[in-house]
């Protein structure tokens, strides 16, 4: 028998889950030695620079290219209609929108551009530079357009219609009706009313979006370098529209530079590149630059939502009203469209309360803009500064105090699973115990005590909170329903190689949350190995199982059940072979800390190594018939429910400044659910990650459009994200709620930051600014809309 | 065209020579001339930060910087402060804090708090958030980058230069 020295730590080993371990794919990032799409150098490589439209809304008269294509470097100059024939056309709609509508959209502008920034002609050439020196040389003969460009005027009789053929500037249209609104409304103790706007913005990743796509003609095969979030989605689109067998497609994630979902979308740009390489046979690079970033990468939010809630005298919810008005750019975004924002707030508004009634109209609307779509928090941002703006104006209306108006409402955490009076299937949620959680950490009576004082010497601060909730771990209610070929499943394969190290490749992919570390806890504990014997491996369709990737909080809860599941399969076959191989009963063996143990005298057996060994090198050793089994995979899809819901709570401290509008936000507390916490490091730095996000769109950012559609704030310079120095230090607390859906029980966590933060800044400011009768409700909140309505009466 | 023009930089302690065109930023002369890949350009307009470098023991943008500004300079790099261990406690430190999540940011963000620690290591809370503040991180919320820096500069004072001047 094999007895090895036993392990120090073989018989007590701590899980690895659970624990802020940090990440050990990081320290190549920290050195400078990451790889991301620009990093990557291929022979015959060529980069393209595309042509943009300098109008939000023209026909495309002529195109003389010639003069370009003699300059130094120039390889190619292709347009619109030359691409065309590479590259197929494409739709974004989904069928379970019903009634959504979009027209084909090009890989570049055919006729006709629709919004400023849209390509036009590509020139292809050796450097970049030689490329934008070329577009110099290129003239198009232009009809200007009449552009649309406000929402609130793209349905009206008398505005141009973008798309002739669709009748209307309507994308989608959908209600959601419990009955009897109207009734509960007039009957209502009280009603309150009030309309928030919410300002285009974008994700600004600080990688801009990069494709490097490489079609070798010899075997028509493709393989695309891509910064993503869901490389088998563009595998699979690739193929489908350039016509090569999705089998010859690999797409290669490496280190990704911020997503945010900006980069879960397919641009018509990627499109372009990619036919490019398959046109030229030879690799071809595209990065934007941060100019063609403001103008191509999806925007979103732009929503104008009027609410009404009805209470009684005592404060109990009885019902919503709500109707969004979203503006999505001339084309919804393909494949996952862009009316999931809209329909996301209207599925959640009201969504952490209890209340009978409910009813809201959606209307998206097609505009001469940057084409929108999801981004961090996908409507919840805006659902939530609703439901909790109204609220607040409620508690203020029946002179309730704001927490404790939500106690009476908040549904309890003993009613569930149920529904949203929206429809929406809620699990588990703890709004209850995250309150508590929340009165042990911000002390109310001390911050209102502050507040009184200092009001009475003319500083204004205020405390604004904002619960949420917020979707997770998707199954395919979201896109595959649709028709869209989005996986919900995701996979993982778990290897034993012969030196011990045990191997994981996941369909879910990293961007620098922490899939890989979090997935590397799992494998450790469910094999029985230390970690520093696990490697991890995602972002390759050639050598990943199939999976949806990275989007809507569902890596750790999707692609960490699928790992989970795959692990606990090795380690019963490691325990089977163990058993065969040591001639002992099964029951008495376990593995941890990489060793095999016998349960009954607590001592090491062999090294799980000597496993791998065994089976690679001398398969002769065993018994015959007997075939151990080192590599697993599992997959996983959560089934139980459409999603699978977290829950939160944050608050916001501020001061106003009421002399120049400047807001000072002093600190924010959050307190989270998001179920099993399986790295506190990772998740905490998710979530102040994802609220400053919020913070950005509640104070900072927006696309702002002159009247012609053009974009005036295109550049880092002019659109604000937030810096170090005006974000507050955020405390992070936690309530967890496993999910039955899984035995991992872990939710999402990436995006209920970002949720909450603006809801719950907006409700500070206007707590600071009580004395002064005056609400803001657009955002971004900025100075000017404080002065303006401070002083209403002050000249422009 | 514009004609070349010579340039001869020391980079990383290594001295290189390269006819370059003189619209040449020195971010794209690291990457593209250099294969530096570790210096990352993110904005290429001077506001994010990302592509900080060191140039004569001044932290510049390498995208603002021309190349041919940086002739008979000393400059140093990401690659080149990793290898040399100037960095290596900032990096533990990041690392540990998880101070960085995508890492596209994060040798801009280095380099920047060492030039902060290296002038004034006694920097508080506020005055590291002020000094980073031309450093752009979509990521973290930058509360997990301020800790780690907070934490570098308690060391520094207390006399772990750690891997400085070992």
């Amino acid at each position: 028998m094999n007895k090895i020295a036993p392990h120090p730590a073989a018989t007590t080993v701590e899980p690895f889950v659970g624990r802020g371990v940090s990440r050990p794919n990081a320290r190549r990032l920290v050195e400078g030695r990451g790889t991301y799409v620009d990093d990557v150098e291929l022979p015959r490589m060529v980069h393209v620079a595309y042509l943009r439209s300098p109008h939000a809304h023209a026909r495309i008269l002529r195109i003389d290219a010639a003069a370009a294509l003699d300059l130094p470097g120039v390889v190619a100059v292709v347009d619109g209609r030359q691409l065309a024939e590479t590259c197929a056309p494409f739709v974004g709609t989904l069928s379970h929108l019903a009634g959504m509508r979009s027209p084909p959209q090009h890989a570049m502008a055919v006729d006709r551009a629709c919004w400023q920034g849209e390509a036009v002609v590509a020139v292809v050439a050796q450097t970049r530079a030689e490329a934008e020196d070329a577009l110099q040389a290129i003239q198009v003969e232009w009809e200007v357009l009449p552009a649309v460009t406000r929402m609130d005027s793209a349905l009206e009789p008398g505005t141009p219609v973008i798309h002739p053929d669709l009748g209307s500037n309507l994308c989608f249209h959908r209600e959601i009706d419990s009955g009897g609104v109207d009734a509960v409304f007039a009957a209502a103790d009280v009603v309150v009313e009030e309309t928030y706007e919410f300002g285009r913005h974008t994700g600004v990743t600080l990688e801009p979006r990069s494709v490097l796509a490489d079609f070798n003609p010899a075997e028509r095969r493709l393989t695309v370098h891509h910064s993503h979030q869901a490389p088998h989605m563009m595998g699979d689109l690739y193929a489908r529209l350039m016509g090569i067998p999705e089998a010859d497609v690999r797409v290669l994630c490496k280190d990704v530079g911020g997503s945010f979902g900006l980069k879960v979308h397919a641009y018509a740009d990627d499109f372009a590149t990619v036919a490019l390489s398959v046109l030229l046979g030879r690799p071809v690079k595209f990065v934007a630059d941060r100019l063609e970033s403001f103008v191509t990468d999806i925007h979103a939010r732009e929503h104008r939502v009027k609410a009404r809630l009805a209470l009684t005298r005592d404060g109990r919810f009885l019902g919503f009203d709500i109707a969004d008005l979203t503006g999505v750019g001339p084309y919804s975004m393909y494949p996952r469209t862009s009316a999931v924002e809209g329909n996301q707030v209207i599925n959640l508004c009201g969504g952490p309360y209890d209340h009978p009634h409910y009813r809201a109209t959606l209307d998206v609307v097609f505009q001469n803009k940057v084409q929108t779509s999801q981004y961090r928090g996908v409507g919840h941002p805006v659902a939530c500064a609703v439901t909790e703006g109204i609220v607040d104006l409620a508690a203020a209306t029946l002179g309730i105090d704001p927490l404790e108006l939500r106690r009476r409402n908040l549904m309890a955490d003993d009613s569930f699973p149920r529904k949203g009076a929206s429809g929406i299937l809620l699990e588990s949620l703890s709004h209850q115990r995250c309150l508590a959680r929340l009165e042990e950490m911000v002390d109310f009576a001390a911050l209102r005590r502050d507040q009184a004082e200092r009001r009475a010497r003319g500083i204004h601060r205020g405390i604004g909170i904002a619960v949420l909730i917020e979707l997770t771990n998707p199954g395919a209610a979201f896109y595959g329903t649709g028709g869209a070929r989005i996986a919900s499943q995701d996979g993982a394969t778990v290897r034993l190689d012969p030196t011990g190290i045990v191997h994981c490749a996941s369909g879910v992919g990293e961007q620098g949350q922490g899939t890989e570390t979090i997935f590397a806890q799992i494998v450790a504990d469910e094999v029985g190995v230390p970690m520093d014997r696990v490697r991890v491996l995602t972002g390759d369709t050639a050598a990943t199982p199939y999976g949806g990737g990275t989007w809507a909080s569902r890596g750790a809860g999707i692609g960490g059940e699928a790992v989970l599941q795959a692990s606990r399969q090795l380690r019963a076959n490691l325990l089977e072979f163990a058993a065969v191989h040591l001639e002992l009963p099964v029951e008495r063996l376990r593995i941890a800390g990489g060793a095999v143990i016998d349960t009954a005298e607590g001592v090491p057996l062999m090294d799980v190594a000597e496993l791998g060994r065994l089976a690679h090198f001398r398969p002769d050793l065993l018994p015959a018939g007997f075939q151990p089994e080192l590599v697993v995979t599992r997959h996983y899809a959560q089934r139980d429910y459409p999603f699978i819901f977290t829950n939160g709570i944050q608050v916001s401290h501020v001061e106003v400044d009421v002399e120049t509008g400047v807001v000072t936000l002093l600190k924010h507390w959050v307190v989270e659910d998001c179920g099993r916490v399986i790295n506190p490091l990772l998740v905490d730095e998710q979530i102040r990650g994802a609220v400053v996000q919020g913070l950005g769109g509640v104070l900072f950012e927006e696309c702002l459009y002159d009247e012609n559609g053009l974009l005036r704030n295109g550049s880092m310079a002019d659109y604000l994200v937030p810096m170090a120095g005006e974000m507050p230090d955020i405390e992070v607390a936690h309530v967890e709620t496993p999910t039955r859906s899984s035995e991992l029980g872990a939710k999402g966590a990436g995006e209920a930051g970002t949720a909450g933060a603006p809801a719950a800044v907006m409700n500070a400011i206007n707590d600071a600014l009580r004395p002064f009768a005056v609400r803001l409700t657009s955002q971004p909140i900025t100075p000017e809309k404080i002065l303006r309505a401070l002083h209403p009466h002050l000249a422009d | 065209m514009t004609d070349k023009i010579l340039v001869n930089m020391t980079v990383n302690g290594m001295v290189c020579e390269r006819w370059i065109e003189p619209r040449l930023h020195l971010g794209d002369f690291l990457r593209e001339e250099l294969g530096l890949k570790g210096t990352h350009l993110g904005c290429e307009h001077g506001v994010c930060g990302a592509c900080t470098v060191v140039v004569d023991d001044e932290i510049v943008r390498s995208c603002l910087t021309l190349a041919v500004q940086a002739d008979g300079a000393m400059v140093e790099t990401i690659e080149g402060k990793s290898e040399s261990g100037a960095l290596r406690d900032l990096q533990d430190a990041f690392l540990e804090r998880n101070a960085l999540q995508c890492g596209f940011c994060t040798a801009g963000l280095l380099l920047t708090a060492d030039a902060l620690l290296q002038a004034e290591p006694e920097a508080d809370r506020a005055r590291i958030r002020d000094h980073i503040s031309g450093n752009y991180c979509r990521c973290t919320g930058y509360h997990a980058v301020v800790d780690a820096i907070e934490t570098v500069g308690r060391q520094r004072r207390s006399g772990g230069r750690g891997h400085r001047h070992e």
